[in-house]
């Protein structure tokens, strides 16, 4: 590649906002006596290092699980415990059994912060300027433009290195799996994929595009040939790196019971009461208190039905016609009906959402920037909660302005550049007038942007009626569900309507 | 959202440019300040509760106000927005206040004036002849000038993270440059004769504007060979850029005059009781000079030349400004430094009267003057040595040579910036930042001159290379050693004589490429 030095800068540009945000406050800083994700973190690398691995999940009088007890799989673990090693030969204090609770320093802070960068330059940074390099039809000037997109996303940034979270490892497996898939190192991609699900479990939003998508293409090498032999190398790949992980806890059943309790909390209810999170069943709690409501189990039935109802269109399809850019999109609406429908989103959640959108931002370059501007809104309230304003603005901004200039997203919102030509001529064939879509989504992005920044300005500067104090997280919350929804349709519409016509207008072209 | 649109239509390029610097700049806000952010707080407190004629009196803070008239009346008006941010950093006796009103209305100040910078780098690109237009976007000149000169690390640093005010200044500096390219010579000169006025650090650059207005401008023409028409000397010309320089410094020091205090104005603009060098040494003449006497004396006591007795106590560059004395070598007085500086100045200020060469040659006297005077001058700051590399950021674009030269000269130069900055969560971003102005100055300018021979021998890329170890020496490996507390000054030392060595190196080579060039024929000029 004659211009590395771009992607070289590109990169060091992306460390460098990364760095100054985590200067910032993180999640919980100086509010005893839980504090928040920060110390959650601190914590799970106490309990990692002081307590035999036997313990790790299980309530005891040296791990109080109802404090930031260990709920994420064991790869997430490991990696405590390897920062714990790093943190015991710095300062013993940082991770001491029990006296070390709550701690908080200039000096810790530092290493927290920089065991996010390096993880984050390690695995998720090295994913994203390697699928670029690898997108094809793109002037280099393209590609590196692709990744500073990519790399300014803010609401990783503001997650991981304001609020404090390591996501970027999860996501950056992921990102790993989705190139070996595409790039046919199939074993290699799952394998990735597999770490990703033992690093975080939300990574299962993105399991069944996968899952589908290796599934086609073993049907189409025929599945009594070649097919098969690839699904048997592919099952063993899968179960192998599971029981890897998964080594120290698959010897009793107990163990395992546990830690899979442990990941999956499914007696905390459809949604956390104190978090607002901009899905379907948070919206309607405005109206409906459906938590109070149904009882229990109809609650996971119904949003089981519905997230699954919702994806299938989209996986048959791609089970059917397997391809990578047909698994992309997939990976979209899959995540987004996830978090909208499912049990237990967290508002973070939807980064999973928005990695797969970061992958399409080259193809519909206005269309994937809206959707990351929303999805950085709808975490506002927590972003404030942290004390993240000003580099909220900053990063968002920042975004705005490097996916405007490296895509010129303004011009490029013709049916066809937007994929939706394939679905208006289809309109067309019942109603002849139907040419106002591209208009519509225009006047569509320009409000959506005013109702954002007006919200932002409102929740900042003006106090909630006494009445409502959640006035401002619940509009927030609401007002980027009704957009998710729409992004739902949207993609879904691009992925029904996709290749079969794409192919033809190719080939008549 | 005004400038958000603009920028995004059309991808104009160059708002790009400037958004995303402004942003990183808002993201700095909350890094290490240093002193200066005191000063300039307690510069506010002075000038807004004040008298003028209490001005340069007051010294309730040991940061007493030691800039000229045009930079009070700046903090004045600053201090009229101040008040709505935090009535309490007005007040002179609150010493050391940085309240996160007074932290987020000083950084906004720098990052707002610097508007004015970034007006002065869009004209600046204005001047750079385009005769390579018609490639790719990264490959143009004004696109690789705007971001070298945007994206300035140096800059970065010292202003929005240590806390000074350089950016508009400089924005003064190359706004009057680009005036001047632009044969705009009164408006070029009126420019110049404020920013003098705001900080006099500009003084060392004044001689090249002199001799240039008095020598392209004042003189309307040329004998065929060059030398000087006597008899085409142009009068108004003179009167009327005398008149501007005359009127800028009565409205500047007139009230000063009319209060009698201009003796107590200029003993705090020039305080020659501080020492050659600053605590840390900026990579000059002096600093290779000292670290030379300092071998001398250790080779000394090792051979019992010297009687230890005898050798002053003060250790070099612990971090207090004192009188540095020397124990092999004669001590250096301001008067020696001066003649030093004067005598480093006359060559270059020669060329420009004999040998003419336009704006060209005027901006190479001009680098020369910057770099002369950090060389020899008395008690010179690391961040003087930026007065040389904004200007030669316009030279690099246009010749292969200058662009070898201007690489080695920023990148020391820069490198020499690092100790400003020795707080552990600055670290990251210091390195981060240098290694991505390095790296995009290198590697674009190489493209851009890709057909000439290559921009660095063996020696230049050996010596710029051996930056990356000094640094993990300094930072990482030193403090873990068991030098740490016997020779503290060690890392100091070494940063400030190797990045003089590379200094030297250029100021010495841009000389001989300024005395060497042959004047440029008139075909060539056009």
């Amino acid at each position: 590649m004659e211009k590395w030095y771009l992607m070289t800068t590109v990169v060091l540009i992306g460390l460098t906002i990364r760095w100054t945000v985590s200067l910032n406050s993180y999640s919980g800083a100086g509010k005893p006596p839980m504090f928040g994700d920060y110390e959650a973190q601190r914590h799970w690398q106490e309990i990692t290092f002081n307590l035999p691995i036997k313990q790790w999940y299980f309530n005891s009088s040296d791990n109080n699980l109802l404090y930031w007890g260990l709920d994420y799989p064991p790869l997430t673990a490991y990696h405590s415990l390897l920062c714990a090693y790093v943190a015991k030969v710095i300062n013993p204090d940082w991770i001491a059994l029990h006296t070390s609770r709550g701690y908080e320093s200039e000096a810790h802070k530092l290493f927290m912060r920089a065991t996010v960068l390096i993880a984050d330059l390690l695995i998720y940074i090295p994913a994203v300027v390697l699928y670029c390099c690898c997108l094809k039809e793109m002037s280099t000037k393209k590609k590196v433009a692709n990744a500073l997109c990519i790399l300014l996303y803010p609401g990783l940034i503001l997650i991981d290195y304001g609020h404090f979270q390591y996501n970027s490892v999860s996501l950056g497996f992921a990102l790993w799996g989705v190139l070996g898939v595409s790039c046919h190192w199939d074993l290699l991609g799952s394998l990735a994929f597999c770490l990703a699900i033992n690093y975080k479990q939300m990574e299962l939003y993105h399991s069944l595009p996968f899952f589908c998508f290796l599934l086609g293409k073993c049907f189409k090498k025929g599945l009594k040939g070649k097919g098969f032999v690839l699904l048997v190398k592919l099952a063993c790949t899968v179960v192998a790196s599971f029981v890897l992980c998964w080594l120290p806890f698959v010897t009793e059943k107990e163990q395992t019971l546990q830690v899979l309790r442990r990941l999956f909390p499914v007696d905390r209810g459809l949604f956390e009461a104190r978090d607002k999170v901009a899905n379907i069943w948070c919206s309607l709690s405005v109206f409906l208190k459906i938590k109070n409501i149904l009882p229990h189990h109809t609650q996971i039935k119904i949003s089981f039905c519905f997230t699954f109802l919702s994806l299938l269109p989209a996986c048959i399809k791609l089970i059917l016609q397997p391809s990578p850019k047909g698994f992309r999109y997939t990976l979209v609406t899959c995540a987004l009906s996830f978090f909208l429908f499912s049990f237990q989103v967290h508002e973070k959640s939807i980064l999973l959402v928005s990695l797969p959108v970061c992958l399409v931002l080259n193809e519909i370059p206005f269309m994937s920037t809206w959707f990351l501007l929303v999805s950085t809104f709808s975490m506002l309230p927590l972003l404030l909660k942290d004390d993240l304003l000003m580099p909220t603005i900053v990063t968002v901004m920042a975004f705005f302005i490097a996916c405007a200039t490296s895509f010129s997203i303004f011009e490029k919102t013709s049916e066809e550049e937007l994929q939706l030509k394939s679905f208006s001529v289809s309109v067309r064939k019942y109603v002849p007038c139907f040419t106002f879509l591209p208009r519509v989504i225009q006047h569509l992005f320009l409000m959506s942007t005013i109702t954002m920044v007006l919200l932002t300005l409102m929740t900042v500067t003006l106090d909630p009626p006494p009445k409502f104090p959640d006035l401002f997280p619940v509009l927030v919350c609401f007002v980027s569900c009704l957009k998710f929804l729409f992004f739902l349709v949207y993609f879904n519409i691009i992925i029904m309507w996709d290749s079969k016509s794409g192919r033809n207008q190719k080939k008549t072209d | 959202m005004a400038a958000l649109g603009l920028a995004a239509s059309g991808g104009n390029w160059f708002s790009a440019l400037a958004l995303g610097v402004t942003l990183l700049k808002c993201l700095l806000i909350p890094t290490y300040h240093s002193t200066d952010f005191e000063v300039h707080r307690n510069w506010l407190a002075i000038t807004h509760s004040l008298p003028v004629s209490q001005w340069y009196y007051e010294e309730t803070s040991e940061w007493t106000l030691d800039y000229p008239p045009f930079f009070a009346w700046f903090e004045y008006a600053l201090s009229h927005v101040a008040k709505y941010f935090d009535q309490e950093m007005l007040n002179i006796h609150n010493l050391n206040y940085a309240s996160s009103k007074t932290l987020l209305f000083q950084r906004f100040s720098v990052i707002f004036t610097d508007i004015l910078f970034v007006y002065a780098v869009h004209e600046c690109c204005k001047c750079i002849d385009g005769k390579k237009a018609g490639k790719e976007l990264t490959e143009k000149p004004k696109f690789i000038l705007s971001v070298l000169l945007l994206w300035n690390f140096g800059l970065l640093i010292v202003d929005h993270i240590h806390f000074q005010y350089n950016g508009f200044l400089m924005g003064l500096m190359l706004l009057s440059i680009a005036r001047l390219f632009q044969k705009r010579h009164m408006e070029g000169a009126l420019l110049f004769a404020v920013l003098l006025h705001f900080k006099h650090i500009y003084l060392y650059v004044a001689p090249a504007y002199g001799i240039y207005l008095l020598r392209s401008y004042c003189f309307t023409a040329n004998k065929p060979d060059g030398s000087v028409r006597w008899n085409s000397f142009n009068f108004v010309r003179l009167i009327s850029l005398g008149l501007i320089v005359f009127l800028v410094s009565a409205l500047s020091l007139g009230p000063f005059l009319a209060l009698n205090q201009l003796p107590q104005v200029f003993s705090r603009l020039f305080p020659f009781k501080r020492g050659l060098c600053h605590a840390y040494w900026a990579p000059n003449f002096w600093a290779l000079y000292n670290a030379l006497d300092k071998v001398l004396s250790v080779i000394g006591l090792k051979l019992k030349l010297l009687d230890p007795n005898k050798i002053p106590k003060a250790s070099m560059t612990s971090g207090l400004v004192q009188q540095f004395q020397h124990t092999v070598l004669p001590s250096v007085t301001p008067l020696a430094t001066l003649i030093c500086t004067l005598i480093a100045i006359l060559p270059s200020i020669f060329c420009l009267w004999f040998k003419p060469q336009g704006p060209k040659g005027f901006l190479r006297c001009l680098i020369l003057c910057a770099l002369s005077s950090f060389m020899f001058g008395w008690h010179v700051h690391e961040k003087a040595i930026l007065l040389a590399v904004l200007p030669m950021s316009l030279l690099s674009v246009g010749k292969a040579g200058d662009a070898s030269i201007f690489l080695i000269l920023t990148t020391t130069g820069h490198y020499s910036l690092f100790p400003l900055l020795f707080t552990a969560p600055e670290l990251p971003i210091k390195i981060l930042l240098m290694l991505l102005f390095t790296i995009y100055s290198i590697s674009s300018l190489k493209t851009l001159f890709r057909k000439e021979k290559p921009l660095f021998n063996w020696m230049e890329t050996f010596y710029l290379l051996g930056l990356g170890p000094l640094e993990v020496f300094c930072e990482f490996v030193f403090p873990f050693t068991s030098w740490k507390l016997k020779y503290s000054f060690l890392p100091l030392l070494l940063t400030s004589a190797y990045c003089a060595v590379g200094i030297t190196y250029a100021w010495f080579r841009l000389y001989v490429s300024v005395l060497t060039d042959p004047p440029v024929s008139k075909t060539k000029k056009q």
